[in-house]
């Protein structure tokens, strides 16, 4: 463990706080019993399903402007009521999901894989490593929302460059994470073996390190997959995040905001199932920390 | 300690410059040319060419970074692209509703959360236990602009207790100010209190079965002594420490509530920025937001040596 003394440097100079965070699975496991995660599995597996199914769900077409029925409270016709263009609220939560979870999955896979590749490079290719992780340390006093704010701004609104934006500010924290796995298990008898033995440096992190990585970047994902959808609803909610003729929770909360007086529907929907999701993902990604690795804090 | 805090104060010299740097680069290695972007697409190449050299675009990128970097060294942040007002009067006339709303969250989530994690570590497994770790979660899920509409349709607009939203500086009464702090500040602090009341309950839990703990007990001290004195105080560390990363979260989450309840501050100032697509005030803002989050590290970790003076560095 002689390498992670560069470790705890690296965040004294950023003035980043050294990680003391203590564990708490004891809570998550308590309060969290099987019945829980079963329940918040459902209702994952119910958003995604709706998602899935979204034209099958007694829907309308989520864009179809109709100019006569605009803002109707809940009905039988519309479910949800609709907004100020007469766009059924019902459709377009549904569709949303397909939105939100889209965005989700995109960025945890766009921070785990970046993630993951400069984390490897940094804990094992010790030359770059401090190089790499000044620069993540820069990358990570910036405010998250703000710097993909400024990204999307400056590339302009599409479903692609939201995904890159919410994910870059999530890269450092995976780094860290991969990082402090690679240079604990470089010390592992059977990975000096491995190096006595003259394994090829692609084998031996792709056979012996990066398999280490596998939990912890499970359990991470979860949390990078609720923490995108809510900077996305917030981002597309300030006007600043997704074009506004794509369907997403956040989208319809930033319609409804010039009428939340009138109809507070147009954003408590789409909040309520938002929040929904993200407490089912957090619970879930809090049961796979206590299952899957029980030594792992939060906050790496 | 003076010295401490001299070197620590020299050592993030170093790491706002790479701030700057990431800044420059994230920002110039995006796609999109931002003269395009302020000027529109209908923008002649006569206009476009005016824009750049007024950003200094025309210059190489590693010119561009030097001049920008020693404006910056002499407190230049630039001119604001639309009003033509310089950015740093432009962020001082909106400081004020931004560090009210902060410090207020910060005050009420560690008055409300302290104690209601001591408690559920003090009865650790009961009912109260339970209650406050499902609020924990249920805090950390709920979007803050959520909690604040939820705010504003109870108690603004059914009860008619509370203005819906605006601000109203100090100078005019403390009433008309601090009324119009409370539901923002509810708003925005569920999340802090959630997260400072979990750190609290766990770092008390791992010290309560310490032998001082026990020895303090078995003094005949009072339990409340025993959890203040005691439990607390060595718990100290990891919470500051959540309180510091909550704080520097709190940044972002200012931009957000900022628009709910309509206040005028740097959050509104980064949305109307990005909306009118005004770059120096937005690379301005990004800075000064990353320069507050590391002096607020440096706090923390100040702090650090004054809780625990076991912790040298």
């Amino acid at each position: 463990m002689t390498k992670a003394g560069t470790g705890t440097q690296a965040l004294e100079a950023t003035g980043a706080p050294v990680p003391v965070v203590g564990e708490d699975h004891g809570v998550t496991r308590r309060l969290f019993s099987s019945v829980w995660v079963a329940m918040s599995g459902s209702v994952l597996l119910a958003v995604v399903l709706s998602a899935a199914l979204a034209p099958y769900l007694w829907t309308g077409d989520p864009l179809a402007i109709n100019p006569i029925s605009r803002l109707k409270p809940v009905s039988a016709e519309f479910w949800l009521g609709t907004d100020s263009f007469g766009r059924d609220v019902y459709s377009r939560v549904i569709y949303g999901a397909r939105t939100s979870l889209l965005v989700g999955a995109g960025v945890s896979l766009v921070a785990l894989s970046f993630g993951l590749a400069i984390g490897v490079v940094a804990g094992y290719f010790r030359s770059l490593d401090s190089f790499i992780m000044r620069v993540m340390d820069g990358i990570m006093a910036i405010p998250g929302i703000l710097l993909a704010i400024a990204l999307v701004t400056f590339s302009g609104a599409s479903l692609a460059t939201v995904v890159v934006a919410i994910a870059v500010p999530e890269v450092p924290r995976v780094v860290r994470l991969v990082r402090s796995v690679i240079l604990s298990v470089r010390t592992e008898p059977y990975v000096e073996a491995a190096i006595s033995l003259g394994t090829p440096t692609a084998t031996l992190l792709l056979r012996h390190m990066v398999p280490n990585t596998i939990a912890p970047l499970i359990i991470q994902g979860t949390f990078v997959f609720a923490s995108a959808m809510l900077a996305e609803a917030a981002m597309s909610f300030l006007g600043v995040g997704l074009p506004p003729e794509i369907p997403s929770w956040g989208n319809i909360m930033a319609e409804g905001r010039a009428y939340f007086q009138q109809i507070p529907g147009l954003i408590l929907y789409p909040g309520i199932v938002l929040a929904l999701t993200v407490l089912t993902v957090n619970i879930i990604g809090d049961a796979l920390r206590d299952t899957l690795d029980p030594r792992m804090a939060r906050n790496i | 300690m003076f010295r401490y805090i001299a070197t620590r104060l020299l050592s993030t010299i170093p790491v706002m410059g790479v701030v700057a740097l990431v800044v420059f680069v994230i920002l110039r290695l995006t796609p999109g040319d931002p003269a395009v972007m302020i000027a529109g697409d209908s923008a002649t190449t006569a206009q476009l060419e005016e824009i750049r050299r007024m950003l200094g675009l025309d210059e190489p990128v590693h010119v561009q970074f030097v001049i920008w970097a020693s404006e910056l060294l002499r407190g230049d942040f630039g001119t604001s692209l639309i009003s033509n007002v310089p950015v740093f009067t432009m962020i001082f006339g909106r400081i004020g509703p931004t560090l009210s709303l902060s410090l207020s969250i910060i005050l009420v989530s560690i008055i409300i959360a302290v104690p209601l994690g001591v408690i559920a570590a003090w009865k650790q497994g009961t009912i109260v236990d339970r209650a406050v770790s499902a609020f924990a979660v249920l805090g950390l899920s709920m979007p803050s602009f959520l909690a604040g509409y939820i705010l504003i349709l109870g108690f603004a607009i059914t009860l008619d207790w509370l203005p819906v939203q605006g601000y109203r500086p100090l100078s005019g009464g403390f009433w008309p100010y601090a009324e119009r702090l409370i539901l923002p500040t509810l708003a925005l602090s569920a999340a802090y209190i959630a997260l400072i009341s979990r750190i609290t309950r766990t770092s008390v839990l791992e010290v309560m079965g310490e032998d001082y703990v026990r020895t303090a007990r078995a003094k005949g001290l009072r339990e409340r002594s025993v959890l203040i004195h005691h439990a607390l105080r060595n718990a100290a560390v990891p919470i500051i420490t959540v309180i510091g990363l909550g704080i520097t979260n709190l940044l972002s989450g200012v931009v957000v509530t900022e628009s709910v309840f309509n206040i005028p501050g740097l959050g509104r100032l980064v949305v109307e920025a990005v909306l009118a697509r005004d770059y120096p005030v937005i690379q301005a803002l990004i800075l000064l937001f990353s320069f507050a989050f590391i002096l607020i590290n440096l706090i923390v970790d100040v702090l650090y040596t004054v809780l625990d003076p076991r912790i040298r560095y």
